[in-house]
């Protein structure tokens, strides 16, 4: 009965962490069509953020859940204007550049904070489920994941801010005649995206120590979440996380870890061959 | 497009024997471990430009057949003592695995970005699974896995037939050049014959293609398995010149690197490819010489400068500049000749 609970925290844990993890890369490459791979590099700067501000004596919390996601949004809004903003409507060449920006900002983080890895011990500590000892942090992630999905469903959803950046998407040209300006939007869509990832980084930091390359670890993930949910940015991400969630840890638990990242993996594939459109090209077509 | 049609019909002989002879003349002036290194990699880049400058597809995990390639060499090699089988098992496998994957992509009408996704998570479940191939379970006859740390000490090439005769060093250069050379060669053969202008048709309309006839996803296989066969030679010589095969091989790493060269090179050539695996491949080696600047951060911003101003890379750039200088001049003197007209007629008038 406890190892069927922890087997169960477990999956919704890699569920929480697939959809924070996805959601900043979900926004831009759902509401735009932009692909962004320095995406992983974007979550590991927001990791660094919050290890600088912690062991600068800043409140933990404060770091992770308004520093990283600030610093990381500017950042994001700096790629917008000086690269992405020339390439709208090539694709290939918008990953491309994504790329070598992601190479270029690892060799910038090595240079400043050198090659070895930096950890910050996770501020909530471990309880006891039967026999089994739990990492707390996991369920504040979890927490973490379920307000951002919700928040972000209710502001694409309910505001008028969701509306016009929904609207500016649809159709740039009716946008425009209408008052809104939809390169502005495309901006802070894609400054509120890089903000997301921060916030992924900033939260995810206190677990696992971080190096200058850690990025990679996030993309490959985060890149066949999004791409096999399809276009649809909430239910997409939700419903890929959740397939690839639980085949990976049910797999991890029944062999290895490494056997169940590629049973992950090899799943995607058949996910995409049967449905070249994403999950949500062929259900839930009408969602946000 | 004219051009490009006329330049791939008429092959610069003149250069390409200079080339050839500068190629096979270099051992007498320098040594021959890094340009043999050079050669390899101009290879596998000229691999994926073949693919994608000429059939429009984007494999964002090309590395995995170059991985693959080293792999089953170290791995027959082990087993059979010998190269030959060895050699050709390492093009065969991966031509193999394309043409599966290849398949499953082109007749499930699979889109551009999700291709890359399905080409990039092959690359990383090879990545995965053999880093986690340590220990003695895991071992392919008398070849053991070995995780992250490879399978060293394996056979190297011999010349077929007799073991006691091993290549490496020089020999070992002039097999690649003679490897880079023959698939330059090939790779212009395929393009000029009637099935690499169904695949350059493919790239510019694959509708229209596919409404006069042609089985596009066939195309589209065939060169996607004969580009994963020179990607597994490349990487079965580059086994050869390492003396070493680590999981790396497969890693992301090597995937961007090769499109890097490419783009950076220039797409829809063949020369463009090479050129860029070389000139970034010394840069790459000299950055590795020093510790002040990180490598990846020199290629990164390499990369986003060409995307953004250099978009079609160096070598089309080039050309382009050329045949407008050349317009230009020639408008030029052309002007200038009709000027001269006007005004020796006009001279004539009162």
């Amino acid at each position: 009965m406890d190892y069927a609970a922890v087997v169960g925290l477990e999956i919704v844990y890699m569920i929480a962490f697939l959809a924070l993890t996805s959601a900043g890369l979900a926004v831009v490459f759902g509401m735009m069509r932009v692909i962004n791979l320095a995406h992983g590099e974007l979550v590991m700067i927001g990791g660094y953020t919050t290890i600088a501000c912690a062991k600068a004596g800043i409140n933990i919390y404060l770091a992770m859940l308004v520093i990283s996601p600030l610093v990381v949004g500017l950042i994001g809004l700096l790629i917008e204007r000086l690269v992405v903003r020339h390439l709208y409507g090539r694709m290939i060449d918008t990953m491309l550049a994504t790329w070598g920006l992601s190479l270029l900002m690892v060799g910038l983080v090595t240079l400043i904070f050198g090659n070895t890895a930096v950890s910050v011990p996770a501020p909530i500590s471990g309880y006891q489920l039967g026999s089994f000892q739990m990492g707390g942090y996991n369920l504040f992630i979890i927490a973490v994941a379920v307000l951002t999905v919700l928040g972000l469903w209710l502001l694409l959803r309910f505001t008028r801010v969701g509306l016009i950046a929904r609207g500016a998407m649809q159709s740039a040209d009716v946008a425009s005649s209408l008052g809104y300006n939809p390169k502005m939007v495309y901006m802070w869509t894609f400054t509120a995206g890089a903000a997301l990832s921060g916030l992924a980084g900033g939260v995810l930091a206190p677990l696992t120590g971080l190096l200058p390359s850690s990025g990679g670890a996030y993309i490959a993930k985060a890149f066949i979440t999004v791409i096999t949910g399809g276009a649809a940015v909430i239910a997409g991400t939700l419903s890929s996380a959740v397939i690839f969630g639980t085949i990976n840890q049910l797999v991890s638990f029944g062999s290895t870890p490494v056997i169940g990242e590629i049973a992950m993996l090899a799943l995607a594939v058949v996910v995409l061959r049967l449905m070249p459109q994403g999950i949500t090209g062929r259900f839930f077509k009408n969602s946000a | 497009m004219n051009s490009e049609f006329a330049s791939a019909g008429r092959t610069r002989w003149g250069w390409f024997i200079f080339l050839a002879l500068v190629l096979l003349l270099l051992p007498l002036v320098s040594e021959t471990s890094t340009p043999t290194l050079l050669a390899i990699w101009s290879l596998f880049a000229l691999s994926l430009g073949l693919m994608w400058g000429y059939g429009g597809i984007l494999s964002f995990g090309h590395a995995a057949y170059f991985g693959l390639g080293a792999y089953t060499y170290a791995i027959t090699a082990m087993n059979t003592g010998e190269s030959t089988a060895a050699l050709i098992l390492a093009i065969l496998l991966p031509a193999l695995v394309a043409a599966i994957i290849g398949a499953m992509m082109f007749y499930g009408r699979i889109s551009d970005v999700y291709m890359g996704v399905i080409t990039l998570v092959f690359a990383l479940i090879l990545f995965k699974f053999m880093g986690a191939t340590a220990g003695d379970a895991y071992r392919i006859g008398s070849a053991r896995l070995g995780g992250f740390n490879g399978i060293p000490a394996f056979p190297l090439l011999n010349v077929p037939g007799d073991t006691s005769i091993q290549i490496f060093g020089t020999g070992l250069y002039y097999v690649v050049v003679v490897c880079l050379l023959g698939c330059y060669l090939l790779a212009r053969w395929v393009l000029s014959s009637a099935f690499g202008r169904v695949l350059i048709g493919i790239r510019e309309n694959e509708a229209r293609i596919e409404l006069l006839g042609y089985n596009a996803p066939a195309y589209k296989t065939a060169i996607f398995s004969m580009t994963a066969a020179m990607a597994g030679l490349a990487g079965c010589l580059f086994a050869n010149w390492a003396e070493i095969v680590t999981p790396s091989l497969f890693g992301l790493g090597q995937c961007v690197e090769v499109i890097i060269w490419v783009v950076a090179g220039g797409l829809g050539t063949l020369i463009g490819p090479v050129l860029g695996a070389v000139l970034l491949g010394m840069l790459k080696l000299l950055l590795g010489e020093q510790t002040l600047i990180d490598n990846s951060l020199v290629l990164g911003a390499i990369l986003v400068l060409v995307v953004l101003l250099l978009p079609r890379g160096l070598v089309p750039s080039v050309m382009a500049w050329r045949t407008r200088r050349d317009r230009s001049v020639a408008g030029r003197a052309a002007s200038a000749g009709t000027r001269r007209r006007r005004a020796s007629t006009g001279a004539e008038k009162p």
